[in-house]
């Protein structure tokens, strides 16, 4: 009894500590002229969520590092408006729920101006509505998700990536053209990645166009049931919608089996790097694969955005393997930089939305840059390309298209260069 | 008919080494009274041996018996330094050490070597060769079974033939008595669990070649399997984890090729939720005397 | 959060309570006044933190919940549950589908929320009594080998059934915005706090009281001696189920509140890792007492921050930041969880006890 006493005391003492220092406290609305949350004269703090550890982090941990260095260079050289960028990467494992937790904590403790390049379809969908409600701007999303694209919910989200039904329609039409009358099988990850891309294939080949269809979970490594199907059905021409890893585990099962079909891979699952890398010595069997890029190959030394790249990589980011995350990363460095210019100098959240609305970007990206008032969705289209005495290059047109019924047209406007000191002038 | 031998023969050659896997489980029970969780990570510590060897010498096998070695020295080390040091009152708490390994060796292997998957190497070819026009199995999986029934017969051998063996099996089974009988009882314990390691590291060194590559993660899956495997058997019975290693390999196998991936954790549930419900204590649990 | 420190037995593997002298206060009332001081004090931190911090203590008292359930069936009736993180999912997802039932109807009330989260306990503790009717009939590894299979099988099952889940994108979770009386400006993580902490509170009062009931003493006979317990009449497999249910209720509530939280549920944050860091967390808060369940929901919050906040302390280069970004913390939370296990087995709560006790024996006087 007496116990119970003390402690009520106790509580009752810090309770009225509490009380009388909680009088202060109060839940003012922004007030006018309030600062831009991240935004200094010298600074633009900007945050992103990415897996840099777990099962899910393999290629993927390379992204955000890139893109940091590519802020670095920018950085070294002035700035944008004489502000420097800085990136925080926060580590969510591929984990929803710590997206959760390090998404607040970018926003509401570290107040950054902008959440970029979040990456993971799952990850980033459970954020939406938060950063919505905080109107944060949520740009170049990771993925190649629809879910990015919905001006009227989400005003402030925009992707980057085509999404995989664009993907899907390119990779068909390459069959239908190229390859005729041959037997199309499909693989597709068992979630949205997989049906979107087999829905963009169906628009062009038609539903009877696929003769075998089969699908792979991420917590199965093994794929021969599924290979092995295919080989019964007489595959000829097999379309992957899979992550880099099981590309690769696709392609080695069916080397097993005996079986060796045309491999027509989308864009997520053709780096050919990192496929070499983890095939090793059966990386010959890649001989041959036709991928889709919309960004420069990093194997082509001559494109002076891959000269700049493996410059910035050099200089800023420790010399790492230089792979199509490396590109990836700085090509989103270098877009989030011409949006920060085209903003102005009166940096707000506001403008930065709007730069991005107004469109007309264009960069490293082979594809066009669709961002305009109704369209948040990426880059719009992508040109094939083809493994060959171990290296990866385009071959033919870039094509676009739109994740409806449209068709699948020529893209003809030239590629851009390099501004001189590699970082874009407004 | 050859879809059915295929999805067969395919399930068998996993299944061997799940069933290796879920031998190194039964070992560490039957000695010690401890699930390890950190088997599969510390597996994996000794392939990436292997790969620094291999990549040091050029030669597979060179690096292959670098793993074993470094999983029976790795399994004494955990013992020696660590489980021997933890309070077995509550049973809970060598699993929870065992989940404090996991992290810790994970790290340290992310550390050094990177998230990255690294490509592992296999000795022999994987290609199938056709029998009668159906592909059946692959060198490398003759290469599978062929290991893990050497080292299931070497175990077998050494639990019933070999003198150290009955004092592993006395020491495990009475430690009070063993011990006055003279018998190095903690001796036994830490070779109990050098012989477990150095069979897990020999299950990862088969499988990962047939996975997504060398990656501080590359266990967690086959851990499940095993772990699954291991007590539809019945933790005490290595017969058992060898049945239900097969029996797993071969349920994936089919679940998977003709029903679609996405139900295999279903399949598992429910054949574990079957086995266990007739059988609580796995197929080939001894008869136990009724209880109070 | 001090709700619980009344609920702790005075030692671990007493079967019985210490009687105490005198007349006591009803447990109930003792529990609800407790109960009402801490409310009362969330009300106040509430003010004090900032959004962020709020967020992170509602997130604590959903972990709560959960901890708390595991609490009761692993430390007290001595059953090991490696697959609490699928029973979250359920009272998460059971929320999902009912506040969007309810929204796509056009009932958009606050209230709502109150029904589907009952919604969710109900539905979780049907699925904790078939899991625990199986789990009754096994024992030590095998036991952890089904709730394992739990664990693995449930985020699994909104890929197979994607019509109804989603997929692994999952579900989003409407919600109305909090009251209008509480002004426009007031913080939503503060009104996510007193919702969570609210729903927290009275599951731990029910749960307090549970403990110190006849079917506390129940459970901690079955945990110390299955066949002493049989002998003495217990009822042990019903003893079993019953602790199953009750501490499946918990974690459905707990998810329940996680997926208010984050307004959605996707299987990726209902994975084997929920499972595991739930049961690390009550062992190392310390099993066997409620507190030591608040200790573990503290942990489970504070941890990635933590961790994050020591990789920032080094400045290094890219090449070696790559490599240690994520890995470091990681190593060193395994490292502390050894040593932690090796050197005081009791977890905090454990610790902290010895250290009053120490304290007690040093001044005895002065002490009533």
């Amino acid at each position: 009894m007496r116990t119970t006493a003390r402690r009520g005391l106790v509580i009752a003492t810090t309770l009225t500590l509490l009380l009388s220092s909680t009088a202060c406290g109060s839940d003012d609305g922004p007030g006018s002229g309030e600062p831009v949350p991240g935004v200094t004269d010298t600074e633009i703090v900007v945050g992103t969520h990415m897996p840099l550890t777990g099962p899910a982090s393999a290629g993927y941990s390379k992204i955000a590092p890139a893109t940091k260095a590519y802020f670095d260079y920018v950085n070294a050289n002035g700035g944008v408006h004489g502000r420097k960028i800085t990136y925080k990467i926060m580590d969510d494992g591929y984990n929803p729920a710590t997206t959760q937790q390090v998404v607040r904590q970018l926003v509401l403790q570290d107040k950054v101006f902008a959440v970029l390049n979040g990456l993971g379809t799952p990850t980033h969908t459970g954020v939406l509505d938060f950063l919505h409600t905080n109107r944060v701007p949520d740009l170049f999303v990771a993925s190649g998700s629809r879910n990015w694209d919905q001006p009227d919910r989400y005003p402030n989200t925009f992707g980057f990536n085509p999404d995989y039904t664009v993907e899907g329609k390119i990779l068909a039409n390459h069959v239908k053209t190229t390859l005729p009358d041959r037997k199309v099988c499909f693989l597709g990850q068992d979630d949205d990645f997989g049906q979107d891309a087999l829905a963009g294939v169906e628009k062009v080949l038609g539903a009877d166009g696929v003769v075998a269809r089969e699908t792979y979970v991420t917590s199965n490594t093994n794929v021969a049931p599924q290979i092995g199907a295919f080989k019964a059905a007489g595959c000829e021409v097999v379309i992957l919608a899979t992550v880099p890893g099981f590309t690769a585990l696709s392609v080695g099962t069916a080397a097993r089996l005996g079986f060796r079909p045309q491999w027509v891979v989308s864009n997520v699952g053709a780096d050919h790097p990192t496929l070499a890398r983890q095939l090793g010595d059966a990386a010959g069997l890649l001989e041959g694969m036709v991928g889709l890029n919309y960004l420069p190959m990093q194997g082509d030394t001559d494109n002076p955005w891959i000269q700049l790249f493996t410059k910035v990589n050099t200089e800023h980011n420790g010399g790492a393997e230089f792979d199509g995350n490396t590109v990836y990363g700085m090509a989103v460095g270098y877009l989030f930089v011409q949006v920060l210019l085209a903003a102005g100098k009166d940096l707000t959240r506001e403008s930065l939305v709007e730069a991005v609305r107004k469109g007309g970007y264009q960069g490293p990206g082979v594809a066009p840059l669709r961002f305009s008032a109704t369209d948040h969705s990426g880059y719009g289209g992508g040109r094939l390309s083809r493994v060959s005495g171990g290296a990866q290059s385009y071959f033919g047109p870039t094509y676009e298209t739109d994740e409806s019924d449209g068709p699948v047209n020529e893209y003809t406007a030239p590629p851009v260069s390099p501004p001189v000191n590699g970082v874009p002038t407004a | 008919m050859d879809r059915f031998l295929f999805l067969t023969l395919d399930g068998l050659s996993r299944g061997a080494v799940y069933a290796a896997f879920a031998l190194a489980l039964v070992l560490i029970w039957r000695a010690g009274r401890i699930v390890n969780f950190a088997q599969g990570a510390m597996a994996v510590a000794a392939a990436y041996v292997a790969y620094s060897v291999t990549a040091a010498t050029g030669s597979y096998w060179l690096g292959f018996g670098a793993a074993l070695l470094a999983g029976l020295l790795l399994g004494a080390v955990v013992d020696i330094a660590v489980m021997r040091l933890v309070d077995h009152r509550s049973p809970l708490n060598p699993v929870i050490v065992a989940l404090g390994l996991v992290l810790l060796i994970q790290a340290v292997l992310g550390m050094l070597y990177g998230n990255e998957y690294r490509p592992a190497q296999a000795p022999f070819s994987r290609t199938a060769l056709a029998v009668g026009g159906t592909a059946v199995l692959s060198p490398y999986d003759l290469f599978v079974f062929a290991a893990v029934g050497v080292v299931g017969a070497a175990l077998v051998w050494i639990f019933t033939r070999t003198a150290i063996g009955l004092r592993m099996r006395a020491a495990a089974f009475a430690p009070e008595v063993s011990r006055l009988l003279g018998v190095n009882v903690g001796g036994m314990l830490t070779l109990g669990w050098a012989l477990a390691s150095g069979v897990g590291a020999l299950a990862a060194m088969l499988v990962i070649p047939t996975e997504l590559g060398l990656h501080p993660h590359a266990m967690d899956l086959v851990f499940v399997s095993a772990f699954t495997a291991a007590v539809l058997g019945g933790l005490d019975s290595p017969p058992g984890a060898v049945v239900g290693g097969l029996g797993v390999g071969l349920l994936l196998s089919y679940v998977s090729g003709y029903a679609g991936g996405d139900l295999i954790p279903l399949a598992v549930l429910a054949l574990l939720l079957t086995v266990l419900l007739l059988r609580p204590g796995g197929l080939f649990a001894p008869v136990t005397a009724r209880r109070v | 959060m001090s709700a619980t420190r009344a609920s702790a037995p005075p030692h671990q593997h007493r079967a019985v309570d210490l009687v105490r002298p005198g007349r006591p206060v009803p447990t109930l009332i003792r529990h609800l006044a407790v109960a009402a001081g801490a409310a009362l004090v969330v009300l106040l931190v509430s003010y004090q933190l900032d959004s962020y911090r709020n967020f992170q203590l509602a997130t604590v008292a959903a972990y709560l919940c959960a901890t708390a359930g595991l609490t009761i069936l692993t430390g007290l009736c001595g059953q090991l549950s490696l697959g609490h993180g699928a029973l979250m999912a359920t009272g998460a997802y059971t929320v999902a589908l009912c506040q969007s039932a309810f929204f796509d109807r056009g009932v958009t009330s606050g209230s709502v929320l109150l029904l589907s989260l009952v919604a969710a306990v109900a539905v979780t503790v049907t699925v904790g009594l078939v899991v625990g009717v199986a789990a009754a009939r096994l024992r030590g590894p095998y036991l952890a080998g089904l709730t394992l299979a739990v664990a693995v099988v449930v985020p699994a099952l909104t890929v197979t059934f994607d019509g109804v889940f989603n997929g692994e994108q999952g579900l989003a979770v409407p919600l109305a915005p909090a009251p209008q009386g509480l002004g426009v400006y007031f913080p939503h993580e503060r009104w996510q706090l007193w919702v969570a902490a609210g729903a927290t509170l009275l599951c731990l009062v029910v749960l307090a009281n549970l403990v110190r009931s006849r079917y506390g003493r129940l459970f901690r006979a079955v945990r110390d001696d299955e066949v002493a317990a049989r002998l003495a009449g217990i009822h042990v497999a019903r003893t079993q189920v019953i602790a199953f249910v009750v501490s499946a209720a918990g974690a459905g509530l707990g998810g329940a509140l996680l997926a208010v939280l984050a307004q959605s549920v996707s299987p990726g944050a209902f994975g084997l890792t929920l499972s595991l860091f739930l049961l690390m967390a009550v062992v190392i808060g310390g099993l066997g007492r409620l507190a030591g369940a608040v200790w573990g929901a503290f942990l489970l919050v504070a941890l990635p921050d933590l961790t994050h906040s020591l990789t920032n302390l080094f400045t290094l280069s890219p090449a070696a930041a790559q490599r240690l970004e994520g890995n470091l913390p990681l190593a060193i939370f395994g490292a502390t969880l050894i040593v932690v296990m090796i050197a005081a087995p009791g977890g905090v709560q454990g610790l902290l006890s010895r250290l009053t006790r120490a304290l007690r024996a040093r001044w005895p006087a002065g002490r009533s």
